[in-house]
């Protein structure tokens, strides 16, 4: 394979971001819009070939009998320090690198398109598409990335991209505090990244992927036993570069910033905040799985935060107004499953088959994902708000949105025909496998997101049936179309209609002939224990969620007042944000910062004050003498001379 | 009679003192210029005297007062140069009126 192609690849995102970042002024929104749409679509075209190629065209440099192998396109040095700090930019073709590029420029080119029609008309249409391209950009050369350090680049270029993204609207001030946040938390999580990268390094002398993940013995005997308080070197710097997934991935305690960045434009959620940035956590910790399993306690780690965080995001979905936030914490919850499959994958339970199984999750989640969110998107659209209060009884007004909805809602929710049930049971059975409790665990999360999913949908599209006629009326005065919710325009129903299809069909790719931990066929079965258990899990969960609040009752609300405390404090997150500000606000402001603050101001700047103020007062004194009458000048200067003379002769005679 | 360098340093210290005397009391800036210049041949004299009893075969002292004459031969015409000018300027080349350049 030549390397053309994977240049274009990532050279055409970048261009089309120099294109209508700079050119983007003098273009009509409308050009600037088709010009990303059209980049983005070759760009799809292009990796669906490169992907299609290293599947399925049985070059040996692919594929060695039935194991995939590691293939690098082109690997160029581009910053050499010293015979072994270099840094390189490559293209890294595998198993997940090559499901990727399948992933991200499908739901990016679904979002361009969609945002054809959802963005139409805005201030700043030529930057928005700026920024999507320069996002695409990032995202594929994290994904392709050869090196750790390559992956970090663009690690922090896609965190760039998201900040620039969820502040579109810069005159929002709420927008604007959420970009500084995902900003801010995402660069702290980041430090643990970059310190494990280098802890990484420092001990195997490389950044290479290919020469980590090949040979993992090399690597554990690399760190010769190193220790650090407890824990070996190899762990720290697994759990520390860990610590960057979680930010990137809004892992517990550091998911904060993900349901606020939902105050960006819709479809920038669907492709950032929800289908392919936010699974950057877990492809990192996929990418260095071989290391992991080298630490069982760092897969534990991994393990734990993902189920603790799966729980937490499931409770407080169930009891968010805004849609958005709703399917935040569903993503959320979502992601902390596939990291749940990572961490309880090991090579002796069914070959791997958590390793799989999160890959096929994060696959399928990137598709119904981004399909529910533009679906959240066109109802937004059309009812001009966030809350599922100003909704209800839409399914006779939006019937595409609806359908397409609801598909979406049960193939996350994990009902067969739809993808989510086939990637689900595969990390169910997983979880199973590996231990009991962890099954158990996760079930009842899965339980818990067809309750809240079929909650959204109810609420929105059922329940009870505003007066829309009465409400368009009002609007007319106010914004001066007068017009019941609809159907939005084709750009925004195709993709939704695309995006539902392939939710439809894509569970039934043999996702284990494709990829593996180790790039070994498996062939997946289900496990119709596990499947029944999961399946009948959900169906309850969803008659429950039918039965209050497919009509308007009162219901839901006694309930909630009959746990007030409990209600009060998961629609308040846990009160996350508030500890959160504690932290910062009360310890780490007025605690450290201040006095250090006062110290700063009042001891080193008194120090220099003091200095200056002294020299001051006494040039003020002196400044008499100089007269500017020449012949005094001499006189002190001959009584000078006179007394060094004097005193010379003293001392030497 | 026997010409000790007594001979020589005795009128060179009084042109020295002179010389002195001269820029401390004198008004005006010429007056004070050539008070500098005789200052300056005073030390031209007492070059040449050490050098011609001390190291009689060495040049060293000799060189010096001529590359001295040279200086202050420079240093005077720049002197004379910012003398006109001030006149032109104050009319006046009284040093103790010109007392613009303090504080």
């Amino acid at each position: 394979m030549d390397i053309t192609i994977p240049i274009l690849i990532l050279a055409i995102p970048l261009f089309m971001f120099l294109l209508l970042g700079l050119g983007g002024v003098k273009m009509s929104p409308k050009l600037a819009g088709v010009l990303g749409t059209l980049g983005m679509g070759t760009v799809l075209v292009l990796s669906y070939y490169t992907a299609f190629t290293y599947f399925f065209s049985g070059n040996p440099l692919f594929v060695d009998g039935t194991d995939r192998l590691q293939f690098v396109a082109f690997n160029q040095t581009w910053l050499q320090f010293t015979d072994k700090l270099v840094i390189k930019l490559g293209f890294l073709l595998d198993p997940i690198s090559a499901m990727m590029l399948i992933v991200i420029p499908t739901i990016s080119f679904m979002v361009h398109l969609y945002s054809l029609g959802y963005m139409h008309g805005e201030r700043g249409f030529q930057r928005y598409y700026a920024f999507l391209s320069l996002f695409s950009f990032s995202m594929l050369g994290l994904v392709v990335a050869t090196n750790i350090f390559q992956m970090y680049i663009f690690w922090e270029l896609v965190g760039a991209s998201s900040f620039l993204l969820i502040g579109f609207y810069y005159t929002l001030p709420s927008a604007v505090a959420a970009s500084k946040k995902a900003f801010i938390v995402t660069r702290f999580a980041d430090l643990g990244f970059l310190i494990g990268i280098l802890v990484l390094s420092y001990y195997t002398g490389t950044f290479d992927f290919k020469t980590l993940c090949s040979n993992p013995q090399a690597v554990f005997s690399s760190f010769g036993g190193a220790t650090f308080m407890g824990a070996s070197a190899l762990t720290w710097a697994l759990v520390l570069i860990f610590t960057g997934g979680m930010g990137k991935s809004a892992m517990m305690p550091l998911h904060i910033w993900l349901p606020d960045a939902m105050e960006g434009p819709t479809p920038v959620s669907a492709l950032i905040h929800a289908a392919t940035m936010v699974v950057a956590g877990v492809y990192l910790v996929a990418r260095l799985f071989p290391l992991y399993l080298l630490e069982e306690a760092s897969l534990m780690f991994v393990t734990v935060v993902g189920a603790v965080t799966a729980f937490y995001a499931a409770v407080v979905a169930c009891t968010q107004i805004d849609i958005k936030r709703v399917l935040a914490f569903s993503t959320i919850s979502q992601i902390a499953f596939m990291m749940v499959g990572l961490g309880v994958a090991r090579p002796e339970i069914h070959e791997g088959l958590g390793y799989m199984a999160s890959m096929f999750h994060l696959f399928t989640h990137a598709m119904f994902k981004a399909l529910l969110f533009l679906g959240a998107g066109a109802l937004i659209h059309a009812v001009h708000s966030n809350n599922y209060t100003a909704m209800g009884g839409l399914r006779k007004y939006m019937p595409v949105t609806h359908i397409t909805f609801l598909i979406g809602c049960l193939a996350i929710s994990g009902i067969p025909p739809f993808s989510g049930f086939f990637s689900k049971d595969e990390i169910l059975s997983a979880c199973y496998e590996n231990h009991i409790f962890w099954g158990v665990w996760m079930t009842m999360v899965a339980g818990m997101t067809a309750f809240y999913m079929f909650r959204l949908y109810y609420l929105i599209f059922w329940w009870d049936d505003p007066d829309y006629e009465e409400r368009a009326k009002e609007n007319a005065h106010g914004h001066g179309h007068a017009s019941l919710p609809h159907d939005a325009p084709w750009t925004m129903t195709l993709p939704l209609i695309i995006l539902a299809l392939i939710s439809i069909v894509d569970g039934f790719i043999p996702f284990g002939k494709f990829v593996t931990w180790e790039g070994h066929e498996y062939t997946i079965h289900i496990n119709w224990l596990y499947a029944g258990i999961s399946i009948a899990v959900a169906v309850i969960a969803i008659l429950l969620a039918r039965h209050l609040y497919i009509r308007k009752n009162d219901n839901p609300k006694a309930m909630a007042d009959s746990c007030r405390w409990l209600w009060e404090a998961a629609h308040r997150r846990f009160y996350w944000d508030e500890i959160y500000l504690f932290i910062t606000r009360r310890i780490i402001f007025d605690g450290i910062c201040k006095p250090i603050a006062w110290f700063d101001r009042h001891v080193i700047d008194g120090t220099m004050n003091g200095l200056a103020y002294v020299t001051n007062q006494a040039s003020s004194a002196i400044k008499g003498f100089q007269s500017g009458k020449v012949q005094m000048y001499i006189w002190w200067y001959l009584i000078g001379a006179l007394i060094l003379g004097a005193v010379t002769a003293v001392c030497v005679l | 009679m026997e010409f000790t360098p007594v001979y020589y340093l005795i009128p060179s210290l009084v042109m020295f003192c002179c010389g002195v005397y001269g820029f401390l009391t004198r008004r005006n800036m010429i007056a004070m210029l050539i008070s500098i210049e005789l200052m300056l041949n005073a030390v031209d004299i007492n070059f040449v005297v050490f050098n011609r009893y001390l190291f009689p075969g060495s040049m060293e002292g000799m060189m010096f007062t001529l590359f001295a004459i040279g200086i202050a031969a420079a240093e005077t015409a720049l002197a004379i140069a910012i003398i006109i000018n001030l006149y032109r300027v104050a009319k006046n080349i009284d040093v103790h009126d010109i007392t613009q350049m303090k504080f």
